[in-house]
């Protein structure tokens, strides 16, 4: 699905949806907690899990099929000032949506948004820095067949 | 007929089950496995409970092996009985593997792959020698992974990719206005079945099950001579359209395993020679069933490529009503549940032939005298 089909500024609402349900929940946990000032919120809909059919391509970029399920808890909070926030979280930690949904919130309220960036970036950073540190270790495990193909044509 | 019902052994069953957890625990001088141990080291265990138990939760497959004592069609099971009891919001958009953060990709076809040959962590090449630092007084010191300069450029290209221009190799598009696909959680399996049905069943086969038919296909009982074009490890986001957004968001990443398996095809007075292609997706790192499934994958497409079918892995009904474990296991193992009425009965039955046998005997020994 494309972006431009999404309306609104939900571009980067997806993004940072996506952020917070890829953090571990122990790092939104104490990012929230490094907060300065912690805004309250009240449960729009209390923290559920549930399960969401995982869908894979035949052949990888086919038709679509039926791999299996996996845990997702959603929650859905609402500021004093009257935002509502969503998360949708792989697992089944309940605090990890519902500190999804009040992050979410905070991103659309004027006066909370800049302090909820920073922890989205914040987050976002240590994300891209295991997806680094893997990526490393990856190309650390390609082979190098130079060797064979100097064999073969000696200088 | 008359039904009776017969009471008993609750006593038994209760104490029964209470040795069972004293077993499980072991000796109680040997600290006690913790469901986050499990999920960190045995995580091969953990991922193979998640693919056959068909639910993606690390922590949840590691409690089943934990509660199963290590057996792990018994922790499928608990993992099947425990994914029941949760409501389901909907279904994911197609994961998109070509997007993968790759740990793993090698391809034992292409050399030269764009992208390389990335063994990522494998037992390949290990030399199977028991390491007994591993059992010396805890853990051995371990050296961190080396890193590369360069990071894995990402995405890397798939194997199907790389040929499309030549049109070597099928190559799969979605199709127009297709469908949802067959979902066996909510219909039951119907025949003939569509390869949706088919690719299903094999993620949530048993890898034993699988990787004999796979093994006895490679053997000439329904051979397709496959190379492995591609087998690929990594991370890949699911992402799902929250009714209230109307819009699709990552949920989550998950790491799946995927392989491609390539068989050439000489295809026909209208089909044009090319390697076809046998494909398999699990959860987890499950590399052996993933080459399982895209063996027998391409083997049950037997009508679709024309190749004539004798062979247990070219048969659908028989493969798909055999793999999956759970019911596999329930059917077999509901032997050894009292059956004693059946038991009276063809006792009986067998007394009277026996009783009609040996008077047919006495009775032609006493014409024969």
């Amino acid at each position: 699905m494309s972006l431009e089909t999404v309306v609104g500024g939900a571009p980067e609402r997806r993004r940072w949806l996506s952020v917070l349900a890829k953090a571990m929940p122990r790092e939104l946990v104490e990012a929230w907690e490094a907060l300065k000032e912690r805004p309250t919120f009240t449960a729009l809909r209390n923290a559920e899990t549930g399960l969401v059919l995982v869908r894979g391509r035949m052949g990888g970029t086919g038709d679509a099929f039926n791999v299996g399920e996996m845990t997702v808890t959603r929650a859905a909070v609402r500021l004093p000032e009257g935002e509502t926030g969503v998360g949708y979280v792989g697992g089944r930690d309940k605090r990890h949506a519902e500190l999804a949904a009040a992050v979410d919130a905070m991103m659309q309220s004027p006066t909370l948004r800049e302090r909820a960036q920073e922890l989205v970036e914040q987050l976002a950073r240590q994300q891209q820095a295991r997806r680094e540190a893997a990526a490393r270790k990856a190309a650390a495990t390609r082979v190098d067949f130079f060797t064979m193909v100097r064999m073969r044509s000696p200088d | 007929m008359a039904y009776v019902s017969v009471k008993g052994g609750e006593k038994a069953i209760s104490n029964a089950h209470r040795w069972l957890e004293e077993d499980r625990r072991g000796d109680r001088a040997i600290p006690e496995l913790s469901t986050e141990q499990i999920r960190e080291q045995m995580s091969l265990a953990v991922d193979r409970v998640m693919a056959e138990g068909s639910c993606y939760d690390r922590d949840l497959a590691a409690l089943a092996i934990k509660q199963a004592r290590g057996d792990l069609p018994e922790a499928v099971f608990l993992l099947r009985a425990y994914r029941t009891t949760l409501p389901r919001f909907g279904a994911s958009l197609p994961i998109e593997t070509e997007d993968m953060a790759v740990r793993r990709r090698v391809s034992a076809a292409f050399k030269d792959i764009p992208g390389g040959q990335v063994l990522g962590p494998t037992f390949d090449y290990t030399h199977r020698l028991l390491d007994f630092t591993l059992a010396a007084n805890g853990e051995t010191p371990i050296e961190p992974a080396p890193q590369a300069d360069e990071p894995q450029a990402y995405p890397m290209p798939t194997i199907a990719s790389v040929f499309r221009h030549e049109d070597l190799l099928e190559h799969e598009e979605p199709t127009e206005g297709a469908g949802e696909p067959f979902d066996l959680t909510r219909e039951p399996m119907s025949f003939p079945a569509g390869r949706d049905q088919r690719l299903q069943a094999l993620a949530r086969g048993d890898e034993g099950f699988l990787l004999s038919l796979a093994y006895s296909s490679q053997r000439g009982w329904g051979s397709t001579h496959p190379l492995c074009g591609e087998i690929r490890l990594g991370e890949v986001a699911v992402e799902f359209v929250p009714e209230e957004l109307g819009f699709p968001i990552e949920v989550g990443e998950i790491t799946v395993t995927e392989c491609t398996m390539l068989s050439g095809s000489s295809g026909s007075a209208t089909r044009a020679p090319q390697y076809t292609r046998g494909y398999g997706l699990t959860f987890g790192h499950c590399e052996r069933k993933a080459m399982s499934v895209a063996i027998v994958d391409r083997a049950l497409r037997r009508a679709e490529i024309g190749e004539r079918a004798d062979s247990p892995v070219q048969d659908e009904e028989f493969v798909l009503y055999h793999s999956d474990n759970v019911e596999a296991s329930g059917f077999v193992q509901h032997l050894k549940l009292p059956h004693y009425v059946d038991f009276q009965a063809s006792l009986q039955f067998i007394r009277t032939l026996r009783r009609e046998f040996f008077e047919r005997q006495a009775a032609m020994k006493e014409a024969a005298e």
